[in-house]
């Protein structure tokens, strides 16, 4: 992937910002242009905010095969979360060992190096999370 | 709308088929199709390919005009169109091509899916099937495809109690199946224990919760009713279709445990239909993980939400159980070339509704539905089948 496809996505990935809808208030992670709620009525109505970072586990699994970026990694915990802001998102879980994982458990996001890229090795980072 | 028919069907065998190319395995299909409808070249009025990503796969685009050309069509000048949309491309092919020959447009189309996929390596070729996920809010974080399948599973077992053996039930009915199935990559029977015994690739999902990678193609001739009825006496009309679309990520989905594509895909094919649930005899549903088949029966309404897994473990869904689902082995045991899914799928149902179904005959099989993914559930399409004499 090229350089700019990481760096496109830094305020959301470094600082958790997402979008909340000026007109039904909902929360969207990612941004988003438009609520899937609220269509065109909430056009040019789409505040950013940045998420606070807690959540709780909705579901996980431990991934054994892995892509060859991740390989050495596995096995690594992943998790769909949900923030407290309603908004669900997909991180890895870290700091925890599988057999801990428990769905409804409460994780924080913290920041770190999600994987490298091409011969270069540039890294590029985001959030992972971690039990509260 | 016009009535349309399917008048021909064929397939390649399905599995690692090193000494196949790309080319070899569509003009196959094709040409069985053509010769099952007993059709000139000369009848034929377009050509409607499924693939999801021979650019990726063998680095080749533009495969609508490949496959005609190599087919003996490059002179007739046809229109050729290939359809994109993750797992589902056949299904939506087949859908477009009914769509034109509906409107007046054609009289006859050959529908083809095919993907040859193991010409790249087993890392690669997971990584390519997880392009149909979110790139950027997925799999950049290390979630594979069969990873997000095992959180809706995971989910599954914690609100309904689903368990990994009847999850394990599904790959063993598949199995079965595919047994019967001389097309299958796998014909063979395998136990509970085999699948609850494999090596994980995302908990709770193990390596036999999982259909293979595959190279293969299928066909099939479309036809209006009135002119299907020159060329056989058996059509099998296509009563009702349904696509739907949905969150293109997991965790922006309603339900994590439901897919609501396939709930509307479903109810917009049986409304067109004006059939329910209860009507169909014989289903093949997209199967790409055990936990899939469990949401698609649920989420079709065969069985109740929550269901799903004991009614696989009780046989419900067995050959000649209660509604027979995938007779073919599905995903799991007949294979799964991506873009030949929704064809495939089709040509099974064709079968079994003309009686052609050999040792895994469905016993009075008069109306049948295929039910075909793209992703993971962020596009749904099912059609529902029935015999027109």
């Amino acid at each position: 992937m090229a350089i700019p496809r990481f760096w496109r996505e830094i305020q959301s990935r470094y600082n958790l910002i997402g979008t909340k809808c000026g007109s039904c208030g909902k929360v969207d992670f990612p941004p988003r242009a438009v609520c899937p709620t609220c269509g065109r009525r909430s056009v040019g109505k789409m505040q950013r905010v940045q998420l606070k970072g807690k959540g709780t586990v909705v579901t996980y699994t431990v991934i054994h095969d892995a892509p060859a970026q991740f390989e050495m990694q596995k096995p690594y915990v992943m998790a769909i979360v949900q923030m407290d802001e309603g908004v669900r998102l997909t991180s890895q879980l870290i700091d925890v060992k599988s057999e801990d994982v428990k769905i409804g458990m409460k994780v924080q996001a913290t920041f770190r190096k999600l994987g490298q890229e091409g011969d270069a090795g540039v890294i590029h980072y985001g959030y992972k999370f971690r039990p509260a | 709308m016009r009535d349309v028919a399917v008048i021909g069907v064929g397939e390649t065998e399905f599995g690692e088929l090193w000494d196949r190319s790309f080319r070899d395995l569509g003009i196959e299909a094709g040409l069985k199709a053509i010769q099952d409808a007993k059709l000139r070249s000369e009848d034929i009025d377009a050509v409607y390919i499924g693939n999801m990503s021979a650019g990726k796969f063998i680095d080749q685009e533009h495969v609508s005009a490949l496959v005609a050309d190599y087919s003996g069509l490059a002179d007739m000048h046809l229109p050729t169109v290939r359809v994109e949309g993750g797992g589902a491309c056949g299904a939506i092919a087949l859908l477009q091509a009914r769509l034109a020959i509906a409107s007046g447009m054609h009289d006859i189309v050959v529908v083809g899916g095919a993907e040859k996929m193991t010409d790249v390596g087993e890392v690669q070729a997971a990584e390519i099937l997880s392009s149909t996920a979110d790139q950027e809010w997925e799999s950049v974080f290390g979630a594979t495809f069969a990873g997000l399948y095992a959180m809706m599973a995971r989910r599954h077992m914690y609100e309904y109690g689903t368990t990994r053996e009847q999850m394990a039930a599904v790959a063993v009915k598949n199995h079965k199946n595919g047994a019967l199935n001389p097309e299958a990559q796998f014909q063979k029977e395998i136990t509970i224990e085999t699948v609850l015994q494999a090596p994980w690739v995302a908990e709770p999902l193990g390596l036999f919760d999982c259909a293979p990678l595959s190279d293969g193609a299928a066909a099939v001739v479309l036809c209006e009713m009135q002119k299907a009825r020159k060329f056989t006496d058996t059509p099998i009309r296509i009563a009702g279709s349904g696509q739907a679309s949905d969150f293109l990520a997991v965790h922006d989905r309603r339900d994590i445990t439901m897919m609501d594509a396939t709930v509307i895909a479903g109810k917009r094919a049986f409304a067109e239909a004006r059939l329910h649930p209860k009507d169909i005899q014989v289903a093949e549903v997209h199967d790409n993980f055990t936990i899939s088949e469990i949401l698609a029966i649920e989420d079709l309404r065969f069985v109740e939400k929550g269901k799903g897994g004991p009614a696989t473990a009780d046989g419900l869904t067995a050959l000649n159980g209660k509604i027979s689902v995938n007779t073919s082995g599905g995903l799991k045991a007949r294979g799964q070339p991506v873009g030949a899914t929704g064809v495939a799928q089709a040509v099974e149902i064709v079968r079994q509704l003309r009686g052609q179904g050999g040792k895994r005959q469905v016993v009075g099989a008069r109306r049948g539905l295929t039910h075909t993914l793209g992703g993971t559930g962020a596009t749904a399409v099912v059609h529902i089948f029935e015999r027109g004499d």
